[in-house]
């Protein structure tokens, strides 16, 4: 069996026989990029000292952090070049991005979530051909994730991932006030959460400017009710009654029902309030379980028992119009500036391969679900403790942001102006739900024209 | 070489040249740079064209850009009268003599001298809207019977800000305001007492003329740095909740960085500039007629 110490050896012994064999590996793995490379056992000739920089959000599941800084050196190893991660926070990865563009320099590959590769596809390479090879290897992309990335019939970022969010609840709180089973309408969940904050429980949702939580409320409930940001020709249609029902849902839930600090938190304040017995519950992803099960000596509920066995996760109710979700999918996109284009996408093909992207997948415990069906069929599935099962599927009814219209720039610009979330914020502060909504049609106007 | 060192002119030129080439490099040319931002057109990853003033015109009609306008005033004009009555009110505390003076003045510079980020990051935890130690503190000691929507609600938000804005500006205005304190001769409060001027008397007919100027300057340097101010606000609230908080410089990232609209943000952090020239053209013309008196 071949080992690195050996390889090393080999390195520094070099015979013609080695020099010709380095050089064949060169030119084959110039010629087939990753299998070039795995097939010759060799770094492909990368100048020395090349480095290539990854930025990404702080995963809410630090393991998968630490998962990546440990693939970091297998991936150096594998393509002669130095491969650094940095994270930061979800919330700033945007300013950096128009930072990077605007300069010119910056990470070779930075994450980008949501539908964001349509905003700045003037800056990022053409990923086609990757594309090509993941759906090749894993099958068909979610619609959500193939939709995000693909501007103009080109893809402009390569999908890494979806982080589904479910409405995570305690459940034993929820059986006191005679919720055996979750609601199933908003107007159930609204009379649920008036009995529990009426016992100092109440529902957990943040309406503040934050990348995944708030979105990942605010769309669907405006589109369960009826409403919509444009319709299909890509014209303002939110001034709908539909969009006033649910501002008004949301402005009544709110009181009766909601922790009304909700107004200022982030992605990260309802799994704090969560765990720390504050709220009866709040939509999310995985992260409070996965964090409830690995702190479980630490994170108890009343009764001193762990936490995660009161934890039960179910998807958001329906409202009049139908019941469907927003999904954060996550993908990377090679910066145009960069001057390693090549090696950023031989990265990006180590990295979303199905060795590399399984450990991970792994680690991520089901808080990343894959972009393909094929991860639904991974073994952790059948393993994973029943709550968590729910995960697995739970992008199947994800609409797109700017829907019905088709994705666009001018959505995610809709979306990073936080119009959708401040319109039932306005409302929830006193704003007439007609008014909230007017407000909402006028900021949509100007970005749709 | 010698005779061109003894020309004055050559030689001054010399001189002023790194100045001149870092101002230009590095005020200069940002500043024409965002001035035709703020006539273009130009998005993230797109060049962009003329468009006059558009931008100008589409952010005076903005509401959240009304909301920042005014906030921006409202914040400023409140930390800054805060910070002087109270930097003062220390001033001439720290100015008697009393023992452990000096660790007192040091430890008072503490809020100026720890990173605003740091700091900030400090009391946001403090208004926390569910872990809030000051509601804890509130509610234990029967003072409120439910939370305080510290950062939950706009207006709370707001005085919120000023609070920290005027806890970390207070020692500058101290420290500053106490060094004027210290050039006043004693003999002329001595003379005021002998004439049977009393504490307030004394402050304000022999104290507060001799201390306008450095006051002046003081406040005209607070003016500046609280209008423009873009840390404080950002970490505490992020503008929020639902925009009430923003001030110009945190809107105008949010458009022109976080959203990518730089023609949109450039104009936006622009309208800061005509308000700062006056309000310093018109102290600094005060100041000056306080010394030509």
């Amino acid at each position: 069996m071949k080992t690195p110490e050996r390889d090393a050896t080999r390195h520094h012994r070099l015979s013609r026989r080695a020099f010709v064999t380095g050089t064949a590996a060169a030119g084959v793995t110039a010629a087939a990029g990753l299998e070039g490379i795995l097939a010759a056992g060799r770094a492909p000739a990368y100048a020395q000292g090349t480095r290539l920089n990854i930025v990404r959000w702080v995963d809410f599941i630090p393991a998968c952090d630490v998962e990546l800084k440990r693939q970091a050196p297998e991936a150096s190893k594998a393509l002669g070049a130095e491969v650094v991660f940095e994270f930061i926070n979800a919330n700033d990865l945007q300013p950096r991005i128009t930072a990077a563009m605007q300069s010119g320099s910056g990470p070779d590959i930075i994450q980008m979530l949501h539908n964001w590769p349509h905003l700045y596809a003037n800056g990022l390479v053409d990923v086609s051909d990757l594309v090509a090879w993941q759906v090749k290897e894993q099958g068909a992309l979610y619609t959500l994730s193939e939709v995000n990335v693909k501007v103009g019939g080109k893809f402009m970022a390569l999908p890494h991932g979806i982080v589904p969010g479910l409405i995570a609840y305690r459940k034993s709180w929820f059986d006191e006030v005679g919720a055996t089973t979750f609601p199933k309408t908003y107007e159930e969940l609204r009379q649920v959460a008036a009995k529990l904050k009426k016992k100092g429980k109440p529902y957990g949702q943040t309406l503040g400017h934050t990348f995944g939580d708030a979105p990942g409320w605010a769309y669907p409930l405006m589109w369960n009710y009826g409403g919509m940001e444009v319709d299909k020709s890509g014209k303002t249609a939110i001034d709908s009654k539909g969009t006033v029902e649910a501002v008004k849902f949301m402005t009544a839930f709110w009181k009766d029902g909601c922790d009304e600090g909700g107004l200022a938190w982030d992605d990260t304040n309802n799994n704090r309030a969560f765990l720390a017995g504050e709220i009866c519950g709040s939509l999310n992803g995985a992260s409070i379980y996965i964090a409830a099960k690995r702190g479980q000596d630490k994170i108890k509920d009343e009764k001193g028992e762990p936490m995660l066995r009161d934890i039960q996760h179910a998807r958001l109710p329906a409202g009049p119009a139908g019941s469907s979700s927003y999904q954060a999918s996550f993908h990377h996109g090679v910066m145009q500036y960069g001057k390693n284009q090549k090696l950023a996408k031989d990265f990006l093909k180590w990295l979303h391969g199905k060795e590399q992207f399984g450990k991970w997948f792994q680690v991520a415990e089901g808080f990343s679900i894959g972009s393909t069906k094929f991860w639904e069929q991974h073994p952790l599935w059948s393993t994973i403790d029943e709550p968590m099962k729910g995960f697995r599927t739970a992008a199947d009814n994800s609409r797109v942001l700017g829907y019905a219209g088709a994705p666009s720039a001018k959505a995610t610009e809709a979306y990073t102006k936080y119009v959708v979330v401040d319109m039932f914020a306005k409302g929830v502060q006193g704003m007439k739900a007609e008014d909230a909504v007017q407000w909402a049609a006028g900021e949509l106007k100007k970005i749709y024209g | 070489m010698t005779r061109f060192l003894e020309n004055e002119r050559l030689l001054a030129c010399l001189l002023l040249a790194p100045t001149v080439i870092l101002l230009g490099l590095f005020i200069a040319y940002p500043f024409v740079m965002g001035v035709w931002l703020s006539l273009s057109n130009t998005s993230v990853g797109n060049l962009g064209v003329f468009v006059g003033l558009k931008n100008f015109i589409k952010a005076w009609n903005d509401s959240i850009f009304q909301t920042a306008f005014y906030n921006t005033f409202f914040y400023t004009f409140w930390a800054t009268i805060f910070k002087l009555v109270l930097g003062m009110w220390l001033a001439l505390l720290l100015n008697r003599h009393f023992r452990g003076k000096r660790i007192v003045r040091a430890s008072m510079l503490l809020p100026f001298i720890v990173p605003t980020v740091l700091s900030t990051f400090a009391w946001r935890w403090m208004f926390d809207p569910t872990f809030s130690v000051l509601n804890w503190l509130l509610y234990q000691g029967g003072f409120i019977t439910t939370k305080l929507p510290f950062l939950s609600d706009g207006v709370y938000g707001m005085w919120c800000a000023i609070v920290v804005n005027t806890w970390r500006g207070m020692p500058f205005f101290a420290i500053t305001l106490l060094a004027g304190l210290q050039t006043i001769s004693t003999d002329l409060q001595e003379a005021a007492s002998l004439d049977g001027a009393n504490g307030w008397q004394r402050f304000w007919h022999v104290t507060w003329p001799l201390l306008k100027p450095v006051t002046l300057v003081v406040v005209v340097f607070s003016v500046i740095q609280t209008f423009s101010d873009f840390q404080l606000i950002y970490v505490l609230t992020g503008g929020g909740p639902a925009n009430a908080t923003h001030l110009l410089a945190t809107y105008a990232y949010q458009i022109g960085v976080a959203t990518g609209l730089l023609g949109e943000g450039a104009a936006i952090s622009l309208f800061m500039l005509p308000v700062l020239f006056i309000v310093v053209w018109v102290q600094l013309r005060y100041l000056r007629r306080l010394e030509g008196a």
